[in-house]
């Protein structure tokens, strides 16, 4: 029997990505990385700013997500983002811009833990991405 | 009758507006293919994500404590009416055809006593509404800026929304487009989007046991406001395609219409020039006979 399943990634524009070979994709869920192989169980949960790693039999991809929603259901992978960069053809630009903004909303006062927690978390995988 | 310059005149003025309205027709034409498709590839985001939101709001047991976006406030006095339309004209009933729709439901909060707020998108809206409804409007958003129909816009409109909501400055939220059925049919529509309205009540024992983390109400109160963006944006783009599709039907008619035009004028044309030309030999004939 195979191990694969299928994966969708939508943004609201287009669909981003479909891939019927899927054989791991790890996802940077709210409360943290989570591992999704064939046969999981329906999940539905959110995105942090992140990593999503793609594991197929073409090799790994990695894409760069802000945020969104993933449901996994019936062996199908959906992923729901507004943003979202394949870490191949990322602009280096936009990330040094993206990432320079965000350092300015962290030093704003009116913060809840919520968004702080998001921002910081931003800036780390920006970060990361930016020194690769 | 008009004199032959005249005729002429008008001929030629008439056929340079042919020109002009099968110049925009085929503009409209290409535009409305790239907004078709973009509408297209929209729809997959908002049916996903409509489908994640029922299927999570029928899994919440206690609605008491359910987040107002979804519940609603419990009353149901204040509307907000958000009417989108386009920033340029000559595009047919296209316009026109959201505001009735819009006003026969203003009329219809008037005389239920209830109160309203209107937030227009798109100038030409704002322009026909301002006559009638300019206390009403509490908010004039165009972009006229941005060539595409963009996340962004939307994001910024829904924000707006749902800051005013969490202020207790409306009850329900409705938003008013026309939906792309096909080039020469769009359809107004009127779409609440606060409270969410569950179209199909799924029954409960058909609903998928899902595993939530974190738990269904966080997520759903992170999703809730993506849903209205996401809403906002389907309607924004579908009425990006209705435009063009309107505006490529209203001046492919007036195309056919100044052709007929030209040919009826031409035909007077013609006619009044043979009259002169029989009247002159008529003159000179019975002129010779006279000698």
């Amino acid at each position: 029997m195979s191990e694969e399943f299928n994966l969708e990634i939508v943004n609201p524009e287009k669909s981003f990505l479909n891939k019927e070979d899927v054989s791991e994709v790890v996802v940077p869920a709210f409360e943290g990385e989570m591992g999704i192989l064939k046969d999981h169980i329906s999940i539905i949960s959110f995105l942090k700013p992140g990593i999503l790693k793609v594991f197929s039999k073409s090799g790994e991809d990695k894409y760069y997500v802000e945020d969104g929603i993933i449901e996994f259901k019936e062996n199908t992978l959906s992923v729901l983002t507004s943003s979202i960069f394949s870490l191949d053809k990322i602009d280096k630009n936009y990330i040094s811009q993206s990432l320079s903004e965000t350092e300015k909303l962290l030093g704003k006062d009116d913060l809840d833990d919520q968004s702080r927690f998001l921002i910081s978390q931003k800036i780390d995988v920006l970060k990361s991405i930016n020194s690769n | 009758m008009a004199s032959l310059d005249d005729l002429k005149k008008r001929i030629t003025s008439v056929k340079s507006t042919q020109k002009i309205t099968k110049a925009m027709k085929m503009v409209a034409a290409a535009k409305l293919k790239r907004a078709q498709e973009n509408a297209e590839k929209g729809r997959p985001y908002s049916e996903k994500m409509n489908n994640i939101i029922l299927n999570l709001s029928n899994g919440i047991s206690d609605t008491e404590n359910a987040p107002k976006l979804l519940a609603g406030t419990g009353q149901d006095k204040v509307h907000l009416c958000v009417v989108l339309t386009s920033d340029r004209g000559l595009c047919g009933g296209f316009n026109s055809n959201i505001i009735k729709k819009a006003k026969a439901y203003f009329s219809k909060m008037v005389s239920e006593g209830k109160n309203f707020k209107i937030i227009t998108v798109g100038s030409k809206g704002d322009d026909q509404l301002k006559r009638q409804y300019n206390d009403k409007i509490v908010e004039r958003i165009s972009f006229k800026d941005s060539k595409n129909v963009n996340f962004f816009d939307a994001e910024k409109v829904s924000k707006m929304i749902i800051e005013s909501f969490q202020k207790n400055e409306f009850d329900v939220c409705t938003i008013f487009y026309n939906k792309f059925k096909n080039v020469i049919t769009q359809i107004p529509q009127a779409q609440q989007i606060i409270p969410l309205k569950s179209s199909d009540t799924k029954k409960k024992d058909e609903r998928d046991n899902y595993e939530f983390e974190p738990e269904e109400d966080e997520i759903l109160g992170n999703l809730l406001p993506k849903n209205i963006s996401t809403q906002i944006f389907k309607a924004m783009l579908e009425n990006s395609a209705s435009e063009q599709g309107s505006r490529m039907s209203a001046m492919d008619n007036a195309t056919r219409n100044a052709g007929e035009m030209v040919d009826k004028l031409t035909i007077q044309y013609n006619r009044s020039r043979q009259a002169a030309i029989t009247k002159e030999l008529i003159e000179i004939i019975s002129g010779a006979e006279s000698l």
